[in-house]
Order: structure tokens, then sequence, then C-alpha cells
């Protein structure tokens, strides 16, 4: 596991109701890289990011990690090398305590309880919440859950995170703090969100996805300076490429959408309530 | 809705109440549920229609809550909840067992009226018991302390699983319920029907959330069985001392009357 490469070859993917979430799928993320997978609702992220580490199986087209292929002999190892980090952090904190939590994983991997507590404390130092050990999971802030949430996959020494929508529901504050602890990390890393503006500072790489496929995959500063690939897949410049609408009089509006339902439209059951 | 959303809260205090330091905080948690267990056993063994000798039993609710130094009106609105409870099991005692068993100056007092006091005498001992219990153990050192006492495993983990998510899907199910009621205007919406699929949708939504469980749980190398990091616990002289001094207590509270004892002593008529 020398290179921690993770590699997509032509994924396709139906689901069972026969909606084609991916088609044809292919990109090579190198160590260490930081990439923002990035699509409108629908586009296919989340069906991705469940492949990574084996929780959805290729309806075709493999996936490699490091020097692994994705099957089920090297699955608990790839789990192992894969942390992924849940959007609800609800979901991802279900032991009764915060220090249960993170020797969730480690305790799976089989390590002996001096070992366990090391790396538990190791984790939960990394994002700054030693003092939350004994703490329930309810007992926690917004920001705190999400902390925690990272810690309990750091715990098991990943080389690769994978995070969905890390910052959302955040408030401003633990936003920015987040930000700077995954910015400080040196793994690989993969992150989908509708936050383009934390995109835009993370990650120097983006994928776009739309309708399962794959739009563009490059530098994120010149795919959010392509207006018209932008408008094809329903996003939009992050906000701090805007500029200020107060500051700078030469800044060109975004074009607003036609509204949902037009204005004046006297349908009957307009009326009914 | 706000009585649900107090209720709740409450429910997370208890929780905090277990994280205080006093020495029954501190015991083993394997003797505190033992003891509790022969608590409960000797108070609801008790013949129908006594009340005098299950009054001593008290006195270990209020011993611990003393020594545990928890908050009595907050046990105490806990255990009212339960009161109407005891009461609807006990209400047709007086009119069905009519037999005299006693007379107050030209009172009767039919066996009806004694039997029902007496449960709600023993839901009071019981469910103070039990609420202290976890108020000075936690809920998980319990759900632990039970394991070592060879519950199965998978009980066990049902039952944290429950604990946890409890919070959670209540909270989901409060949400619903006040979305529901801010757009019904007071009336009562579509009625049992409406009912129907907003406690379906908490169901599905419940599916849903133990996939995502479920998932987390794989992608941290979950293979079909939790270990927990054991908790330094000892079973210990502490221990071996707290709970022979209660049962031992509970046991002779138990095979002698001590209220009607000590009355014999008083009035000089031995029973």
């Amino acid at each position: 596991m020398s290179h921690h490469i993770v590699h997509v070859k032509n994924l396709h993917h139906t689901y069972p109701d026969e909606t084609v979430a991916l088609r044809d799928v292919s990109f090579l993320i190198q160590h260490g890289e930081s990439v923002g997978i990035i699509g409108a609702n629908g586009a296919g992220k989340s069906t991705l990011l469940l492949h990574l580490n084996g929780y959805l199986s290729a309806t075709s087209g493999e996936i490699i990690i490091g020097d692994d292929q994705l099957s089920k002999a090297t699955l608990p190892e790839i789990r192992r090398t894969v942390g992924m980090v849940f959007q609800d952090p609800e979901d991802q904190l279900f032991m009764p305590t915060v220090y249960d939590d993170v020797a969730f994983g480690p305790l799976n991997l089989g390590l002996s309880p001096d070992e366990i507590e090391i790396r538990v404390m190791q984790a939960l130092e990394r994002v700054g919440a030693v003092e939350l050990r004994d703490k329930p999971p309810y007992h926690l802030s917004g920001g705190e859950k999400k902390r925690v949430a990272i810690a309990t996959v750091l715990s098991m020494l990943p080389e690769i995170l994978v995070l969905d929508e890390p910052t959302s529901g955040l408030d401003p504050h633990a936003r920015r703090q987040l930000i700077a602890l995954l910015q400080a990390f040196h793994h690989t890393r993969i992150v989908t969100s509708h936050d383009l503006d934390m995109v835009l500072e993370l990650c120097e790489r983006t994928i776009v996805l739309h309708d399962g496929k794959i739009m563009a995959d490059g530098s994120t500063l010149e795919i959010f300076n392509d207006n018209e690939l932008l408008k094809i897949c329903r996003l939009e410049k992050p906000f701090a490429m805007q500029g200020c609408p107060i500051c700078s009089p030469d800044r060109k509006p975004l074009p607003t959408l036609p509204p949902l339902v037009p204005p004046h439209s006297n349908k009957p059951h307009d009326h009914d309530h | 809705m706000l009585a649900i959303d107090g209720s709740f809260l409450d429910f997370k205090q208890l929780d905090l109440l277990a994280l205080r330091q006093t020495p029954v905080h501190h015991l083993d948690p394997r003797a505190k549920v033992l003891t509790t267990f022969c608590f409960i056993v000797c108070v609801v063994s008790f013949d129908r229609y006594q009340i005098s000798a299950m009054l001593p039993f008290l006195i270990y609710p209020a011993a611990l809550m003393a020594v545990g130094d928890l908050p009595f009106g907050y046990i105490l609105r806990k255990i009212i909840i339960v009161i109407p409870f005891a009461l609807l099991v006990g209400l047709f005692n007086p009119i069905f067992d009519r037999q005299v068993l006693m007379q107050i100056g030209s009172l009767d007092i039919w066996g009806g009226w004694i039997s029902c006091i007496s449960i709600l005498i023993r839901a009071i001992l019981t469910a103070s018991s039990a609420i202290i219990l976890v108020a000075i153990t936690g809920f998980p050192a319990i759900i632990e302390a039970l394991e070592k006492l060879k519950m199965p495993k998978t009980f066990a983990i049902q039952l944290l699983f429950l604990y946890r998510y409890i919070f959670v899907l209540t909270d989901e199910g409060v949400r619903t319920a006040r979305a529901r009621q801010l757009r019904t205007f007071g009336n009562r919406g579509l009625g049992i029907r409406h009912f129907g699929s907003l406690v379906g949708h908490l169901l599905l939504r419940t599916w849903e959330r133990a996939e995502r469980i479920h998932m987390a749980m794989l992608a941290r190398g979950f293979a079909g069985e939790v270990h927990s990091t054991r908790r330094q616990s000892h079973f210990g002289r502490a221990e071996r001392l707290f709970m022979g001094g209660w049962i031992t207590l509970f046991i002779l509270l138990r095979l002698y009357n001590v209220p009607q004892l000590l009355g014999g002593l008083f009035t000089g008529t031995m029973p």
C-alpha cells in the first residue's frame, strides 16, 4: 500500500428499480490529493461514494484502492484504508459514549487495549475533542458531533478520507473550524458538497457529475470559471468568486431564474385553500 | 406537544445524573443491579393485602438518593408518571373485592381498598428503585453489567441501540407532530387516517436510518459483533458489603413485619 491511489475505471451503476445512477465514470486520484466531487441533487455523488468502500457494488467497471482491486476478499482492508464520514453524524455515532464510538473501529481491527487507548486519544486530540470522551453523543453540539464523527474514522488510521457533505448543518464558526481541520490533514481527501466555497478552499481538483456522467475533471478554479459548464450542471460560482454586490458596482449579477409558477396565473386550484 | 418535549429533556437529565461522583456511583454496576433486583423481588412477593410490612423498604431508595446526591423533586416527578398506570391496575379492586378486613369506627374497610393501596405502594417502591438505579449507574453501564451476568449479547446490543436512538427517534416524532399541528389549526386534522400515514413515514425514516447506521458500522469494520471497551470495574469489598448488607436487610424485612413488631413492643401485645 505504498501509493494510496483511488482508481475508478468505467464504473456503471444501475439501481434495482432500473434508475441509472452512474454512467461510465472513470478517474484516478493520486496520493495526497484533495478532490471535490460536485453536482446537482441526484447527480450520483452519494452513489459514487458508496462504491468507494464497497457498500454498493458496481454493475460494471472496477475500483482499485491502493494496490487492491475492490472485491469481497479485499473488502476489510479497503474499509480500513478508506475512512468514510457520513453526512449525518447522528448515523455515525451509535455507541453510548464518544470514547466507545472512536474505539469501535480499532476494536473491530482486533487491536490490544493499550493500542486502542492510544489510537482513540490521538484521534480525539487531532479533532480537538479530548474533553468530550465520556459524553454520550446526544449531549454534543452539531460541530462537536461532526468532529467526533471524523475522529471515529481517524482512529483506524485510514490513508484516504471520504467525506459526504462535511459542512452541512454547521454554523459559520463550526464550518470554519472544520475546514481548517480538513486542510491540516495529509490524507488523500475526497469531498462531496454543495458548499462550493468550501470546495474552492479545500480542493485543488474538482470532478463535476451530471446525470451520472463526469462532465468535467480538472482544476477547481478553472471549473468554477466555466460559467457555461456550471449552468448546465445546475451549479453556480462560489460566493467567494462572485464579488461583493455592495462594494463592486461593475459586478455582473447572476442571471435570475424565471419563476417556477408564472405570476398572475389564476388557476382555480390556487384559491381552493 | 410541549409536554413531550419537556419530558424527554428530563430523560437526558437522568443520564447526566449518572455522571456524578459519589460512593454509590463508584460501585460496580453488577452489585447495584443485583441488589435492586432482590429489592424488587422482595417487594412484589408480599401478600396482596400487605401494607405495613412494605413501608420499611422505603429506606433503600431513600438511602441511595441521599448518598447518591440525587434531586428528590426530580425523582419524585418521574415516579408520579408511573402512578396512574398502577392506579389503573388497582382501580377495580375496591369494586370487586368487598370483603371487610378492618373497621375504623363504623367505617368498613374493604379488602379491595387495601389491595389497591398495596399495589400503589409496590409501584412507588419498584419504580423509584429502578429510576434511582439508572440515575446512579447510567443505562449503558447497566447493560454492560447484565451482559457480564450472562445476558445474551444480542439483547445487550438491541438495548444499547434502543437507548441511543430513542432520543433521535423521539426528536423526529416530535418534529413531525409539530409540523402537523402547525397546519391543523387546532382541529384534528384528517383524524386517524392522517395519523396512519404520519406513523408510516416515521417507520420508513427509521428504516432508512437503520440502513445508514449499518453502513456506518460496516465502514468501520463491523463483522457481526460489537466489542465494548471494558471499563475498569472491580467487584471488591465495597460491592460485597453493599450487596450483602442490603440483601440481608431485605430478607429480614420480608420475613418480619417490623412496624408490627415495633407496635407490639410498645403496646405489649405480640402478634
